[in-house]
C-alpha cells in the first residue's frame, strides 16, 4: 500500500435496512486493509452504531435525507467518516452508561461502544448543515494479516 | 438476517434458543414480544440461550436489560445461557456481566431457578 490513501465513498438513503449494507462494505474494507477478525468486528460495530445514530437521531428517520460514508485507507490506519443531515450532538454531555445509576438504562451505550472500539472518535459540525462522525482505527503492529501483507 | 427463536419447556422453565441478530428493529422487537408473551402466560422463569446469536448491538444489549428488569419486576427470573465470546465481551465492557445471571451449562442453569440470585 502506498503512502497515498485509497478512498471509498458511499451514499445511502436514511433507511435502517441500509445499516447492514454499511456493515457489509465496512467488513470488505477492513478485511482488505488487513485488520484481525476481532478488530474487523469492532470497526463493523462502530460503523453500525454510527450509521444508526445518523439515520435515527441525525436524520430523524426521514427517508428523503441521506447518510454518506467515506473510508480512507492509510498505510497505518483506517479513517471512516459518517455524515448525516442532522444538527449534531455533544458527546461529552452524554450520560456515562457505566455509572451505577445508569447501568440498567435501556439506551445510551452506542457512543460508549464507539469510543471503546476505535482509537479516535470525533463529532464535527458541517458548515451549511449536517454532522460528521470521524472514526479512526490504527493498524496494530501485532496484526498478523497486515504483517504478512507487508512482507517483501 | 433477523433473529429466530425456538421455545421449549424444561420443568417450569422456558428455554428460548435464539439465533441471528439482536439489533435495533426486528430483533429487538421480537425479543420484547417474546418476553411479554411468556409473562402474559404466567411464565416468569426464562432462560435465554444465546449460543447462536451472531450479532448484538447497543440496542440489543438495551433490550436484554429491559427484558431482565421487566421479568424481575414481575417477580420472575431471566437468565442467560451460552454467551458467544462477542456477547460475553460486550457484557463485560458495559459492566452488565455481573448484573445478569450467566451460565454455560443448561442443566446447572435450570437448577438455579427459584433460588435467590448469587445463591
Amino acid at each position: 500500500m502506498t503512502a497515498e490513501a485509497s478512498v471509498i465513498e458511499v451514499e445511502l438513503e436514511s433507511d435502517l435496512k441500509n445499516v447492514e449494507v454499511a456493515e457489509e462494505i465496512t467488513r470488505r474494507v477492513s478485511g482488505t486493509v488487513g485488520f484481525s477478525e476481532d478488530d474487523q468486528h469492532k470497526i463493523d460495530m462502530a460503523v453500525h452504531e454510527s450509521v444508526i445514530n445518523a439515520i435515527w437521531h441525525g436524520n430523524k428517520n426521514d427517508p428523503g435525507k441521506h447518510v454518506w460514508l467515506r473510508f480512507q485507507m492509510f498505510s497505518d490506519r483506517l479513517e471512516i467518516r459518517i455524515r448525516d443531515q442532522g444538527n449534531g450532538y455533544d458527546p461529552s454531555k452524554l450520560p456515562d452508561p457505566l455509572a451505577e445509576e445508569n447501568l440498567l438504562n435501556v439506551s445510551g451505550r452506542g457512543i460508549f461502544l464507539l469510543r471503546t472500539f476505535m482509537d479516535e472518535f470525533r463529532v464535527e459540525g458541517i458548515a451549511g448543515g449536517g454532522t460528521e462522525v470521524i472514526l479512526v482505527k490504527r493498524i496494530n503492529s501485532n496484526n498478523s494479516a497486515q504483517s504478512r501483507r507487508n512482507e517483501p | 438476517m433477523s433473529m429466530k427463536a425456538t421455545l421449549r419447556q424444561v420443568d417450569s422453565i422456558i428455554v428460548i434458543d435464539m439465533s441471528g441478530r439482536i439489533t435495533l428493529g426486528e430483533g429487538c422487537t421480537q425479543l420484547r414480544e417474546l418476553v411479554r408473551e411468556q409473562l402474559g402466560k404466567g411464565k416468569k422463569e426464562l432462560l435465554l440461550n444465546l449460543a447462536d446469536i451472531t450479532y448484538i448491538d447497543s440496542s440489543g444489549i438495551g433490550e436484554l436489560v429491559s427484558a431482565f428488569t421487566t421479568v424481575s419486576n414481575q417477580g420472575g427470573q431471566l437468565k442467560l445461557l451460552n454467551l458467544t465470546k462477542k456477547v460475553h465481551d460486550l457484557l463485560q465492557i458495559t459492566k452488565l456481566y455481573t448484573v445478569f445471571d450467566v451460565h454455560d451449562d443448561e442443566a446447572k442453569a435450570i437448577g438455579t431457578f427459584g433460588k435467590a440470585a448469587g445463591a
